[in-house]
């Protein structure tokens, strides 16, 4: 399906992530925001405010993170695409209801504008601290999808990504931003809206008796959906519940219940993750990067290449699923894997983990505020490379 | 006297509206909250409400149990934040009929800044708010609806903090209709109900309701009927009663009645209102729910 | 002759008491049997003095009671005559 033009603006622009992130929301179909200002998110939702009366959209600013994160299920409910936006004080109080949208299989992007951290941090500069916050910030097992822009561009392209995947696996969906890429403006390209490819809801058309609304369906094994006022009398609720949705606080319904949810996203991790890979085959050494940091990597890489190196580049577009299967794929092949990012080792886990001990891995750890020093990086992958 | 006509025995009225097939509910024996489910779907057969476009949202908590238990489009939300779910959804939607049904803990403790706000802002919600004066679900703690001297699972001593005066703070924060029962009251509170469903903008109807297991049980106060005849010969109808003289008390009057009716447009007219005026033609309203 | 009649789910009763305490016609009482909970569910022990107004019904907490008109029709059926 292709997107509404109602609300595309085609052509060339030079926007900032932020901004271009809100054309990316509505160029998805989003018609629906609630949003708690903080920076440096805030841009996204003023301009959806600005633009959403003219393309039949609502803005309303709540009272605070709780209410903007349940709002949004509420209108997604009510059968609409909706998001909001915050940065890392904000993501901390939406926690409960990225769980309840996890739990509820609501549809839904959340926007994260990562900043210094923890608490109140550096509000105005960068950070990439929020990565495991948000696989793991809500309590109890469930998987969310995490998508990674490192451009103006991207924020506009990867928000409409995290629309389509949310309805693909009716799951929230997370732009895990950072104040560099929210706050620098560069060209964006939108293309005509019938370009720009929209994933549908996944509307039943069972009747009301065959229909249950948390019964896996198709390839995806992810449920059909539906809004208030279809006549299906759907109960949703946070309480471990079966496939009619009814409570059903059983350790048996919970084993099924919870493993599906996890399933649904990690049994199709092959089809979701996106990696920018380059130089791969021959590397000593690869680095592993994301969003910003993934730019300024670019420029060390390219200096170690300079003398001689052979170094790769993969760049995780979706850092969650996590690419489990290219790490461990990679690592025995390789010196050293090379992670720099901007938190004190959080990715860097990940890879880890699935390196296995089978190659060196060298976290450069940065505490934020500002981004990398590319000599750092180019020290790593030397170190990498012994 | 007329002979009787020979007809098949009429369903229980309220039947329609269970999901029978999770019937028995969890309610404790001389619990309310069912009464109150009894006036919910009397009032909407009276008031002639299309079921099929309203929802029904609730939060954690006894009450909050409602939604299951109702054959209708129905949300369990999370503890405290029924209201912005149910904005968004009406906001969304506009031509859902939006009723928030949830307890005195779950709106006005964790709740209360979503409540304020949305009687502020006049949502088009229709509030139904449970109050047995505790946190019930999780065995009786103090609650900002507990009154003064009141044993408590937390409150051994007795509660020394001052209650919250629901119709007093929901006037005060913007609601268009207050009006408080007991689930004594069972006619007029069906009545209120309906009439509240009728009504644009946001309405608040307050149930007074026994809690016999742990709120009477811990203040030796009787069981449930011994409440309800306590509800009886207690309270007093005082339609308009100025809602700061409304406050309850451990052992006094319960003044009961419509306390609040008036005009004021809800939040969805002023801002298509305004926004037409500021935009003319280029303002698009949302009629109903817009998704590719 | 009763106007009325009511019409008790036994199973779903909690023996509240409600129903009898509020019949303004003293329809009602706890009866001596048992369901399969324990509780003792109402029965009519002056069936004809019940007027249908169903108070009870509206009283229950646990939807296990209600009252209907026997003298006239429900809303929607029509009279029909004793041979039926």
């Amino acid at each position: 399906m292709h997107a509404d033009p109602v609300g595309v603006l085609t052509g060339a622009h030079f926007l900032d992530g932020d901004h271009a992130a809100c054309e990316g929301a509505i160029a998805a179909g989003a018609r629906f925001s609630a949003g708690y200002p903080i920076t440096p998110s805030t841009e996204i939702v003023e301009r959806f405010s600005h633009r959403a009366p003219k393309i039949g959209g609502t803005f309303i600013q709540m009272e605070d993170e709780l209410a903007a994160s349940i709002a949004i299920l509420g209108a997604v409910w009510g059968g609409v695409k909706a998001f909001t936006v915050t940065s890392g004080p904000g993501f901390s109080l939406m926690m409960e209801h990225i769980g309840y949208a996890a739990m509820t299989e609501t549809p839904c992007v959340f926007i994260d504008v990562q900043r210094g951290g923890p608490s109140t941090g550096l509000p105005t500069l960068p950070a990439q601290a929020d990565m495991m916050q948000v696989k793991w910030g809500s309590h109890g097992d469930y998987e969310i999808i995490a998508l990674c822009p490192n451009s103006p561009q991207e924020c506009f392209d990867l928000t409409i990504k995290a629309f389509n995947l949310a309805e693909r696996y009716r799951v929230p969906v997370f732009v895990m931003m950072d104040e560099v890429v929210g706050h620098m403006t560069e060209k964006v390209v939108i293309p005509p809206a019938e370009q720009i490819e929209v994933e549908p809801r996944r509307w039943t058309s069972k009747d009301k008796s065959a229909f249950q609304l948390f019964a896996p369906c198709g390839e995806e094994q992810t449920p059909e959906m539906t809004r208030a006022g279809e006549g299906y009398n759907v109960h949703v609720t946070g309480l471990t519940h079966d496939e009619r949705g009814y409570p059903n606080m059983t350790p048996a319904v919970q084993d099924r219940m919870i493993r599906r949810l996890v399933s649904k996203i990690r049994d199709n991790a092959d089809k979701i993750c996106m990696v920018e890979q380059d130089e791969i085959a021959g590397a000593d050494v690869v680095v592993i990067s994301y969003g910003i940091t993934s730019r300024v990597a670019q420029r060390a890489v390219e200096n170690a290449r300079a003398e001689g190196l052979k170094v790769g580049t993969l760049r995780l577009i979706t850092a969650w699923p996590f690419p489990e299967h290219i790490i461990r794929a990679m690592a025995p092949n390789v010196k050293g894997l090379v992670v720099p990012e901007l938190n004190l080792g959080q990715m860097v886990r990940e890879v880890e983990r699935c390196a296995a001990g089978k190659c060196k891995v060298i976290a450069v750890g940065h505490a934020g505020g500002t981004v990398h020093d590319p000599a750092q990086i180019l020290k790593a992958i030397q170190e990498a490379a012994k | 006297m007329s002979t009787p006509v020979c007809m098949t025995p009429p369903a229980n009225p309220v039947e329609n509206f269970l999901r029978t097939d999770r019937m028995p509910h969890i309610w404790c024996p001389g619990c309310g909250i069912g009464t109150t489910v009894n006036c919910f779907s009397r009032a909407l057969l009276d008031s002639k409400t299309d079921l099929t476009k309203l929802s029904i949202v609730s939060g954690i908590g006894c009450t909050g149990r409602v939604a299951g238990y109702v054959n209708l489009d129905s949300f369990h939300t999370t503890h405290g934040r029924a209201i912005p779910f149910a904005t968004g959804l009406k906001l969304a939607n506009p031509e859902m009929t939006v009723v928030v049904y949830s307890g005195d803990g779950d709106l006005f403790a964790i709740g209360g800044n979503h409540l304020i706000h949305a009687a502020r802002r006049n949502v088009d919600l229709k509030v139904i708010c449970v109050n047995n004066l505790t946190y019930a679900m999780t065995g009786g703690q103090t609650a900002p609806t507990t009154p003064l001297d009141v044993i408590t699972a937390t409150a051994p001593y007795g509660t020394y903090d001052p209650a919250f005066n629901l119709p007093f703070l929901v006037e005060a924060a913007g609601a268009v209709y207050v009006a408080r029962w007991t689930t004594f009251h069972v006619r007029q509170l069906a009545r209120s109900m309906a009439e509240m469903f009728k009504k644009k903008g946001f309405g608040f109807i307050e149930i007074i309701s026994p809690c016999p297991t742990l709120y009477q049980r811990r203040n030796k106060m009787g069981d449930a009927l011994d409440t309800m005849k306590f509800y009886k010969q207690f309270s007093k109808i005082k339609h308009g009663a100025p809602t700061a003289e409304v406050g309850l008390t451990k052992s006094g009057e319960i003044i009961v009645g419509k306390f609040v009716d008036r005009e004021r447009p809800d939040f969805t007219s002023m801002m298509r209102a305004h926004l037409e005026h500021a935009l003319g033609e280029k303002y698009i309203p949302v009629e109903g729910p817009v998704c590719s | 002759m009763a106007r009325g009649s009511v019409q008790i789910v036994v199973e779903r009763c909690k023996a509240c008491g409600f129903c009898v305490e509020f019949c303004p016609s003293k329809v009602l009482a706890l009866s001596s049997a048992f369901n399969s909970k324990g509780y003792h569910p109402p029965h009519s022990i002056a069936p004809e003095k019940c007027t249908g107004c169903d108070l009870c019904g509206m009283y229950c907490p646990d939807f296990a009671i209600h009252g209907y008109r026997t003298d006239k029709p429900a809303e929607g059926e029509k009279e029909q005559d004793d041979a039926c």
